[in-house]
């Protein structure tokens, strides 16, 4: 396939890269599917699994059966969790938040107990992958039902059924932030105390499931007592290290390799049971092993995301000055403890003061087991759910003051002069200007008349309502500074890796430790290069996600790519620059500071047409006839880089919805947005995350949720319940830009992975809501389908879903206090 | 997911077909686009002993012309009918509403038929099909019976076909210059239908002389608002007279409540929608 793009001449100076907007090179691959994906994998030999999952959500294991199973055709092994107790270990969680957090550990095939619909309870190995799934129908399991916990809100009280008998409640931690203490901020008790207005609010952010393109898959080669595994994971460094801890496989005789990755959204962060599984498998069995997930076991088993119950207050003076804001937070864990599970919301705590200037902050979250499928990253982890309860309780702050949403926000947040802005919650704001990207979001959406339309539809009570919702956001990404994950008590680091090796014939090969799923690097990373290096785009390969080809390296998440990933890139191409400057010195006879380089060439500095390049230079040091002393015959070079602080994106999104008041159906009518992320390296895969980061963060607000029944089993276990929007149900979006560069790296880029995805939610809800609110809605929950929309405008409210019932406001003279309203009051 | 092991016969007419179902053990099913079928083997909800594929009998597929009636061979996809010229002439609601159906990749394999003889109360044809009084033409290794539509959707998800019966072809009568109009409402595009409703309107005058409406999804079956056409018959053709016979678009129904709506909404939503339905096929 090829792409009409201009080819650069070798002589003359290649066109800047950055800020291309080139059409990304990996595409034709990736979309015909003319890759490695992990199932395209066929080995000699090869051997297929099965899991058998548990129908119960909550059960002691009494008795399996599985030698009908080991009968059936075709059938090497069955293996229960008995079987592999004593090599399976633990499914790591690498984010402990509090130093007295409780993990009641993480079988990977449950051995006594099951603690959630769909949890592996054996495994069947055979020659095809029909006859391991002909075989899982004949294993018989008998079950002890115990008492299904599911409601975080129940699960908290003294009273309730435990998820885990052997742990002395439901709540794994709770995590504290307070400005107070922490000497960022006012006392947030005497700020409500001392207040004029408090708004209190209880939203519910309901659990999503990541529901990534390519199911995910494993497969496992021994070689002698060397393990390959190829996996559709996003983080095939982290999981090297994680197996070889829980397995005993040595690190360095296991090579993890992610292929092409048909998408994550944090869905593939976490090192998960059917990896651990299949490398067991392949050890005892020493064949190589598949595994692939159906569709519906993905849904119903890897790992789901949000689910939490937010109390939020706000205090303010009557002009609308903000004056302290609180936040208490249910965190549904799930079962058990994934990788990071128990730090999303923590990733939250800080951002829910967003870009607003408030004086005091208090943050409360427990993190709560129940008998649902663990939940972990899901696009933004943690950075939604703040972004959304402070963009929700901003709007009615400003109806509880008679304000205009945006004229609230104007007085409170940061301006444009104040940056570097050091938050209430400890954060450094990197730069920006709000004022700038809400008037052109303003401009673009075309507000005065859509406002002029909303009153003239009011008036005459149209049925069709319309309706403008702000979200005026901020985020935090680019998940690096080491140190401040150290702080946080974050497992690892959050550096990046890359390394940069120049071929004879001056070909480059950009080896990066941040592994896309689809995200583009190669194509951003080529770009890098071929302006740093002053090479041809299309020169330049860039490898990845294999630990035997790309050694070091954290990996892609929280938007952390290519602020920290690409950086390390640029740093490694510097250092190529410089020792290729002391081969070229020594070839043109001249002193390295006469030289100059530009459009990948060293001159003379006075004297034209001495120029050498760095591809010949690549080549002359390949052969290494003639190069100077006490230095070695290779300008390859590798740079590790680590940014002092995270990068802050921010932008204005605009929605513009209508509700059809009879029938409660929600359409938006225009969305506008523009973000600023910084320096844009490629406008056309930036244009593409914001697109996709709105369509989940849209459907956040009006179409997904994960449904589980009184027993616990998961509703909307197929995507005809489970209703991820296509195309067709998403609007036309009007995107825009405005650029203040990140200080914390030298490309001045921000993270764009999650912004649109962070930012939208909001938009959406406070849109719909503005459309209605006049008829008596104070909100809805999410997702705005058309019955929960009907019923709040009928009913009045919230449309009976106890959205402002027991806040923390309430908690202080009920009975029904959630447990921890005390350290409030 | 895999479906479990089953036999499979791809006859070439229905003579063929009939003797493949005959022969094929205890739990025969018939495949015909294989969109609703293969879903529930692979989930293995359905394990048939044998398969019986119609997708070779040509003789199912296609539509003609026959007195007062069309014809629609079981087997012609939904694709075949958005395109078809007698469907658009003299039966457009079925257009209208299989443009509704699902997406193109589903449209292309799915059959009239095999929507029909399905009969998912979700599923969008078959509430047309009441309101359009069609006719059912089952074959069997004794010949061939008629059944109207009325009697053919018996419960959920089943149909007056008996073992052994195959669905040949559907009568539809021409309603040459009716007002048709299908109102479907769902959350995204390709999802099934909340509620729908089909509207068929003879106008004569100012006035709506006949009026036929089907409703999706508004209990096991496909149902008929009655007492919406009895309102309408004779009534004048305006936005009151219409929107006083749609609030009996409920009038004894007695809808599912699940996931995307309780029942007392649905019924709420078939009156809205009856209205905007009927108004639309009048032309209003
Ligand atoms: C993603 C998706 C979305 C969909 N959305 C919609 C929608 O919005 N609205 C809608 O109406 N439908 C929808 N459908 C269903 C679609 O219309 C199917 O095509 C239809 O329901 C079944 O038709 P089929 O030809 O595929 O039949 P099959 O799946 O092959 O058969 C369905 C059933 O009918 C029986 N059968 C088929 N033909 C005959 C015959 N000639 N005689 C006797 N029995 C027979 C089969 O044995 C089987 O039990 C959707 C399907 C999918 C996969």
């Amino acid at each position: 396939m090829t792409l009409v793009e201009e080819p650069t001449t070798a002589d003359a100076v290649p066109e800047k890269e950055i800020g291309k907007a080139r059409r990304r090179k990996e595409d034709a691959r990736l979309i015909t599917g003319r890759t490695t994906w992990t199932d395209n994998m066929v080995l000699p030999g090869m051997l297929h699994m099965a899991f058998v999952r548990s129908p119960v959500a909550h059960g002691k294991i009494t008795q399996i059966d599985v030698s009908a199973a080991q009968q059936a055709p075709g059938v090497i092994a069955v293996f229960t969790g008995r079987d592999v107790a004593d090599e399976q270990g633990s499914l790591p969680c690498a984010w402990p938040v509090t130093p007295d957090m409780v993990n009641p550990g993480h079988p990977s095939i449950a051995v006594d107990e099951v603690n959630h619909v769909g949890e592996a309870v054996a495994v069947i190995v055979a020659r095809s992958k029909v006859a391991a799934q002909d075989a899982v129908e004949l294993v018989d399991v008998d079950y002890d039902v115990l008492p299904v916990v599911l409601d975080m809100e129940e699960a908290v009280k003294a009273d309730a059924h435990l998820c885990h008998d052997h742990t002395s409640s439901n709540t794994s931690y709770h995590f504290v932030f307070d400005a107070g203490d922490a000497g960022t901020g006012a006392d947030t008790e005497q700020a409500f105390a001392d207040a004029e207005v408090v708004v209190s609010r209880r939203f519910v952010q309901q659990r999503l499931i990541p529901a990534f393109m390519e199911p995910r898959s494993v497969v496992v080669q021994p070689q002698g007592d060397n393990y390959t595994l190829w996996s559709s994971t996003q983080i095939p460094h982290i999981l090297r290290v994680m197996l070889a801890m829980v397995t005993g496989v040595p690190e360095h005789k296991l090579r993890v390799i992610a292929p092409d990755v048909g998408g994550g959204f944090g869905g593939k962060i976490t090192p998960t049971p059917e990896e651990v599984v299949t490398l067991l498998v392949a050890r005892r069995l020493g064949k190589p092993i598949k595994w692939t997930e159906t569709r519906s076991e993905s849904l119903m088993t890897a790992h789901h995301g949000r689910d939490q119950i937010q109390y939020i207050d706000v205090a303010a003076d009557r002009e609308g000055n903000v004056k302290g804001l609180r936040v208490r937070l249910l965190a549904d864990m799930g079962a058990y403890l994934r990788l990071i599970t128990p730090g999303i919301p923590a990733l939250g705590a800080f951002m829910f003061p967003g870009i607003y200037k408030f004086p005091a902050y208090r943050f409360e979250c427990d993190g709560v087991f129940t008998n649902k499928v663990p939940t972990d990253a899901y696009r933004g982890a943690g950075r939604p759910e703040a972004t959304f309860a402070i963009e929700r309780i901003m709007d009615e702050l400003a109806d509880e003051l008679g304000m205009d949403p945006l004229e609230v926000r104007k007085k409170n947040w940061i301006n444009a002069e104040e940056f570097p802005f050091t938050t209430v919650a400890g954060l450094q704001y990197d730069s920006g200007d709000y004022e700038k990207a809400t008037q052109d979001a303003l401009d673009l959406l075309g507000y005065d008349e859509l406002r002029a339309e909303q009153k003239r539809r009011r008036e005459s009570n149209d049925p069709l309502q319309l309706g403008i919702g702000f979200s005026t956001f901020t985020e935090m990404c680019g998940l690096a500074p080491s140190r401040v994950l150290g702080s946080l008590s974050f497992g690892a680091g959050g550096w990046e890796s890359a390394s940069i090796r120049m071929l004879p014939t001056g070909k480059v090969e950009v080896v990066t430790g941040s592994t896309p799923h689809g995200q583009g690097h190669e194509t951003a990373w080529s770009q890098l290069v071929a302006d740093h290096l002053g090479v041809p785009f299309e020169d330049v390969e860039v490898l990845h996600g294999d630990t035997a080809i790309s050694s070091k390296g954290l990996d892609t998440y929280g938007s952390r790519s290519l602020v920290v990933g690409g950086t390390a890139v640029v740093k490694a191409a510097e250092k190529v620059v410089a020792k290729a400057r002391r081969i070229a010195a020594h070839l043109l006879e001249a002193s390295e500071d006469d030289l100059e380089f530009s459009g990948g060439k060293f001159s003379v500095r006075g004297t034209p047409g001495t120029g050498l390049g760095i591809q010949e230079i690549a080549l002359a040091i390949f052969a290494a006839h003639d190069y100077p002393e006490g230095i070695e015959p290779s300008i390859d070079a590798e740079a590790t880089f680590d940014p002092e602080n995270f990068s802050f994106p921010h932008g204005t999104h605009l929605c513009a919805m209508e509700v059809d008041t009879e029938t409660g159906f929600v359409k938006i009518r225009k969305y506008a947005c523009v973000d600023d992320v910084g320096t844009i390296v490629n406008p056309l895969i930036v244009e593409g995350q914001v697109h996709g980061g709105l369509a989940q963060g849209i459907a956040q607000a009006l179409y997904e949720e994960a449904v589980y029944d009184a027993d616990g089993n998961l509703t909307t276990g197929t995507f005809v319940d489970y209703l991820v929007p296509a195309a067709s149900d998403l609007p036309h979006f009007d995107t825009g830009n405005t650029v203040h560069t990140a200080p914390s790296n030298p490309i001045g880029a921000k993270g764009v992975g999650e912004a649109g995805c962070i930012a939208s939610t909001p938009a959406v809800v406070n849109a719909a809501i503005d459309a209605v609110r006049h008829l008596g809605v104070s909100d809805i929950r999410m997702p705005l389908t058309p019955e929960r929309v009907w019923r709040a405008i009928h009913e009045g409210g919230d449309g009976g879903d106890r959205a402002s019932a027991r806040t923390n406001a309430q908690a202080a003279d009920s009975s029904d206090a959630p447990s921890t309203a005390g350290g409030l009051q | 997911m895999i479906p479990a092991p089953f036999a499979y016969a791809r006859p070439s007419t229905i003579d063929e077909a009939l003797q493949a179902v005959a022969s094929g053990g205890e739990d025969v099913k018939i495949l015909a686009g294989g969109q609703s079928l293969i879903p529930v083997m692979r989930l293995r909800l359905a394990a048939p002993e044998t398969v019986v594929d119609l997708t070779r009998v040509a003789e199912l597929r296609g539509v003609r012309e026959e007195g007062d009636a069309i014809v629609v061979g079981a087997m012609t996809t939904h694709s075949d009918v958005l395109s078809d010229p007698l469907i658009a002439r003299y039966a457009p609601l079925i257009a209208e509403a299989t443009e509704t159906v699902a997406d193109r990749q589903v449209r292309h394999r799915g059959t009239f038929g095999g929507a029909l003889a399905h009969a998912d109360p979700a599923g969008d044809l078959p509430a047309v099909a009441l309101a359009l009084d069609a006719e059912f033409v089952v074959a069997g290794l004794e010949g061939r019976r008629t059944v109207p539509a009325a009697d053919f959707f018996v419960d959920y998800l089943t149909t007056a076909l008996q073992e052994g019966e195959l669905l040949v072809e559907i009568r539809i009568p021409k309603r040459e210059g009716w007002g048709m109009h299908y109102e479907k409402f769902n959350r995204v595009a390709q999802a099934w239908s909340i509620v729908a409703v089909a509207a068929a309107v003879r106008m004569e005058g100012g006035r709506i002389a006949e009026a036929r409406i089907g409703l999706t999804n508004m209990g096991p079956t496909p149902l008929r608002a009655s007492a919406v056409e009895e309102a309408l018959t004779g009534a004048e053709a305006t936005g009151e007279a219409i929107a006083a016979a749609a609030e009996h678009a409920a009038d004894g129904t007695t809808p599912s409540s699940d996931l995307n709506a309780q029942a007392d909404y649905r019924q709420h939503l078939a009156q809205v929608l009856t209205r905007r339905a009927v108004t639309a096929a009048a032309g209003l």
